[in-house]
């Protein structure tokens, strides 16, 4: 293998590695989101450290040249990063969505128990601070 | 007091709503009436509470099956035990929800009732549509009846009414994006069986339908293959506070 394109993909990990520490550091990455990023730093890492270990995970998948084998594990990665992304994005949906129904439906509630309440004690309501209409 | 309860889901629909809502306060009057103002930029919300409708305001636009969804919630909150959909564009005539009605307390067996556009004898001032959404239509009708087991002639109408088990059903588990197909098939996965009766519907006066041509392709591939994992997946028969319905619909 080429040496310069192990001291660029040392770099270039060792920076992704820093950086998403980084963020989970000054809290702006929750963690549960930062291990699947940190692995595979921690991955990619490793391969472009130990040639060894890169050129035997190269044959095992048959790829000729090393170096290509570094990018088909980053793809992996990435792809398992979006499919994780997208489950994550479904479920905040589901819970938004139910979380603006539960707003809509006691917001009603509130709405209709302030205007009974008006009804019954007028004197008294009309002192308090007027409803948020 | 009645309860029934129609429920008017609404999206911008301010020149239409009032009308809608008199309509049904005129002709059932069994029914109460919900508006879910399902995050509107005009005053469809006041509009709809000025003409004797309850008013539940989502706080931004969830979809039409979001926002009956909360409708159905909002029934089984309050002990309704039979709810009726009707658009908030006036396209349903309130004089057949007690068709709807008749019909399902006529049969116990049933928990759902549809009302279908494509049943009426004449055709005459009936509804008319674009020949590329007559044949989605079509499409969906086919593939339900096979799947279901009845003849399903209006597999989109959004005229619909439930009763019990089945307000419980959609109030926790109710279909995302474009609901009326899938509901049919939810329906059935949970053996409650439905009928369709005719109606005949108007044609939209205000209000733009939610289903334009660039996304019908989207529509059409979006629900087969909801149809298609819903036959997959394992549909639990729901009780009281089981929440496996609810997981279920996260993996759509």
């Amino acid at each position: 293998m080429d040496n310069r394109i192990q001291i660029v993909a040392i770099i270039a990990t060792a920076v992704g590695f820093a950086v998403v520490f980084e963020l989970v550091r000054r809290r702006r990455l929750l963690e549960r989101y930062a291990l699947l990023w940190l692995l595979s730093a921690a991955v990619m890492l490793g391969l472009s450290i130990w040639r060894g270990a890169l050129e035997e995970a190269a044959g095992l998948i048959g790829v000729a040249y090393p170096p290509s084998a570094l990018f088909v594990i980053a793809f992996g990665f990435v792809l398992l990063m979006l499919l994780h992304y997208s489950l994550v994005i479904s479920r905040i949906v589901d819970e938004n969505k139910r979380l603006a129904q539960r707003l809509g439906l006691l917001q009603q509630k509130v709405d209709a128990l302030v205007a009974e309440q008006r009804t019954e004690e007028p004197r008294e309501v009309e002192a308090l601070p007027g409803p948020r209409t | 007091m009645p309860r029934h309860l129609a429920i008017i889901p609404a999206y911008n629909e301010r020149g239409a709503i009032g009308a809608t809502v008199a309509d049904v306060l005129e002709h059932a009057p069994d029914f109460d009436v919900l508006v879910i103002d399902d995050g509107s930029t005009d005053d469809t919300a006041v509009r709809a509470r000025a003409a004797g409708a309850a008013v539940v305001q989502l706080p931004f636009n969830l979809g039409i099956g979001g926002a009956v969804q909360a409708g159905y919630q909002y029934a089984l909150d309050n002990g309704y035990d039979i709810a009726v959909q009707v658009d908030g564009d006036g396209q349903h005539d309130a004089r057949h929800i007690n068709v709807l009605l008749e019909h399902l307390r006529a049969n116990t067996n049933l928990g759902m009732v549809t009302g279908s556009r494509f049943m009426a004898e004449s055709d005459e001032d009936g509804y008319r549509s674009s020949t590329s959404r007559r044949a989605g239509i079509r499409m969906f009708a086919w593939v339900l009846s096979r799947l279901v087991g009845r003849k399903v002639t209006d597999p989109t109408s959004g005229f619909r009414m439930v009763r019990g088990r089945g307000v419980e059903l959609f109030a926790r588990d109710y279909p995302h994006d474009y609901p009326e197909v899938e509901a049919v098939l939810l329906l059935h996965f949970h053996k409650l069986e439905g009928a369709e009766v005719p109606v005949r519907m108007r044609p939209r006066t205000t209000g733009v339908s939610s289903i334009n041509a660039s996304r019908s392709v989207y529509y059409m591939v979006k629900v087969l293959l909801a149809i298609f994992v819903g036959l997959l997946r394992a549909r639990p028969v729901v009780e009281a506070g089981d929440p496996a319905a609810v997981t279920a619909q996260q993996t759509l």
